[in-house]
């Protein structure tokens, strides 16, 4: 069993989460609210990792962060080392592609928030901030917890991505996708099916968690 | 009714196109060796799916519907003959892979020249292999770097592609400043002008056989015996060298 790739796998989607939330939810929140007309592009932007095969996008990103790119170079000038087999570069690609999963489900949460509560709010005095803190998260959280799981999640079973820009180094970027895919290429059908079955098993029991936990939520409305 | 389905299923004649399942390095070269076999063989239909001998390995072994198999590494053929998947007495080297190091043409290491020492200069932050787990072509760039003394010093270096074609895109892209592919790929129309490459001597790493066997499929079928035969013959070997891909050891 190749624990070292099922923890790196676990950090990375925990990370990915981490990182998506942050940038996740102010973009869903100006998606679900601007009233820009050039909305829709972003819309489509933020769409597009659900279109393009992982390949692509893995070669793209290949690209967009090797040394040869604007990106790669100033963060290789700046940090002294290079994004393309590295946890962070594994980061930002994972990021991008489970981008949709995450800004979706909060983009429509945040889109089905009662617009009476929210000028009720206003009203009262709360400034615009507060009541996005104060009012719409809290009505929000179903959609938030939704897309922070579907991106652990996403993260986890993540493949085609990762074999483009991770170059498969041991604790590094050698994911536990990665990991089935060698056992298999080697032959060793049965440590694969071992680690599949892992695989299989946790997947089901975080997700059966947080549903379980989200329903709870559901029965007990907050105050 | 069922009697009537078998036989659909049996009637297997001369005419039948045979479908080859062909290790990915071979793209380039099994144009031009197509062209000259369908010449020579008037009304023999063939067609190729290109990919990793080891997947194709493992769907033969699932009955995937190829006839013959050309494998990157003799020992995938060997153990479908084995298993009895494959024509027994079929089995047959066509090729020896070469490796070299390649780098692209941009780049200021003149690895024609250094040889090994191109791994030493101080650029060289990343050395894109195929993965010797399961890549004849990785296993051959991990021995021939052992029989070099330099694997030890060397080994922080490497990543790993899944495959020789990954391997190259790593290179290729800029991403690692060097790597060891396929002499085939070297080759490659699409890459011939974009880099320059040092042969890695052949005698520094176990030779890469490359071997093919006809599948049960495919049993009685005179095209697959004849693309068999010819695979073998001298014309065909010109084709393969150009193509970098040297002949079968004895």
């Amino acid at each position: 069993m190749d624990w070292q790739a099922i923890w790196l796998s676990i950090r990375l989607a925990f990370c990915t989460t981490v990182v998506l939330l942050v940038v996740g939810v102010p973009l869903a929140a100006w998606l679900a609210f601007s009233g820009r007309r050039w909305r829709f592009l972003v819309e489509a932007l933020v769409a597009l990792p659900l279109f393009l095969p992982p390949t692509v996008l893995g070669f793209y990103i290949l690209l967009a962060i090797g040394p040869r790119s604007p990106l790669g170079a100033l963060y290789g000038r700046v940090t002294g080392s290079m994004l393309p087999f590295s946890f962070q570069g594994l980061l930002i690609a994972s990021a991008l592609y489970s981008l949709p999963f995450a800004v979706q489900p909060v983009a429509g949460a945040f889109h089905a928030v009662d617009r009476k509560l929210v000028e009720a709010s206003w009203c009262l005095g709360v400034s615009r901030m507060a009541t996005f803190r104060r009012v719409i998260v809290p009505l929000a959280r179903q959609g938030i917890a939704t897309g922070a799981i579907l991106s652990f999640a996403h993260t986890m079973g993540e493949f085609g991505v990762v074999l483009m820009v991770g170059g498969n180094i041991a604790g590094v970027t050698r994911t536990i996708s990665i990991s089935i895919y060698d056992q298999v290429q080697a032959l060793r059908y049965d440590a694969a099916l071992e680690t599949s079955l892992l695989l299989l098993g946790f997947s089901f029991v975080v997700l059966a968690v947080t549903y379980a936990l989200q329903r709870r939520v559901w029965i007990w409305p907050m105050n | 009714m069922l009697a009537l389905i078998g036989l659909c299923g049996c009637g297997r004649g001369p005419e039948q196109p045979v479908t080859i399942a062909a290790a990915a390095d071979l793209q380039f070269a099994m144009e031009d060796v197509l062209a000259a076999f369908r010449a020579a063989h008037m009304g023999m239909d063939v067609r190729v799916d290109y990919g990793s001998s080891g997947s194709f390995y493992a769907q033969i072994q699932n009955h995937a519907p190829f006839d013959l198999f050309l494998s990157a590494d003799i020992q995938y053929p060997r153990k479908l003959a084995d298993e009895g998947l494959a024509v027994s007495g079929s089995l047959f080297p066509y090729a020896t892979g070469r490796i070299v190091l390649w780098t692209p043409s941009s780049s200021p290491i003149d690895v024609s020249r250094l040889g090994w020492a191109a791994l030493d200069d101080p650029a060289v932050h990343h050395i894109a292999v195929a993965n010797p787990d399961h890549a004849p072509y990785g296993r051959a760039a991990v021995a021939a770097m052992k029989s070099a003394g330099i694997f030890d010093r060397e080994s922080n270096k490497l990543v790993m592609g899944e495959n020789i074609s990954q391997t190259m895109q790593f290179v290729q892209s800029g991403a690692a400043e060097i790597g060891v592919v396929a002499l085939s790929l070297a080759l490659a129309p699409a890459v011939r002008d974009q880099g320059k490459y040092w042969e890695i001597p052949a005698d520094s790493y176990p030779p890469i056989e490359q071997g093919g066997v006809i599948l049960t499929r495919a049993r009685g079928s005179r095209t697959a015996s004849a693309l068999r035969e010819y695979l073998m013959s001298a014309a065909c070997r010109d084709i393969l060298k150009r193509y970098g891909f040297y002949p079968p050891k004895n």
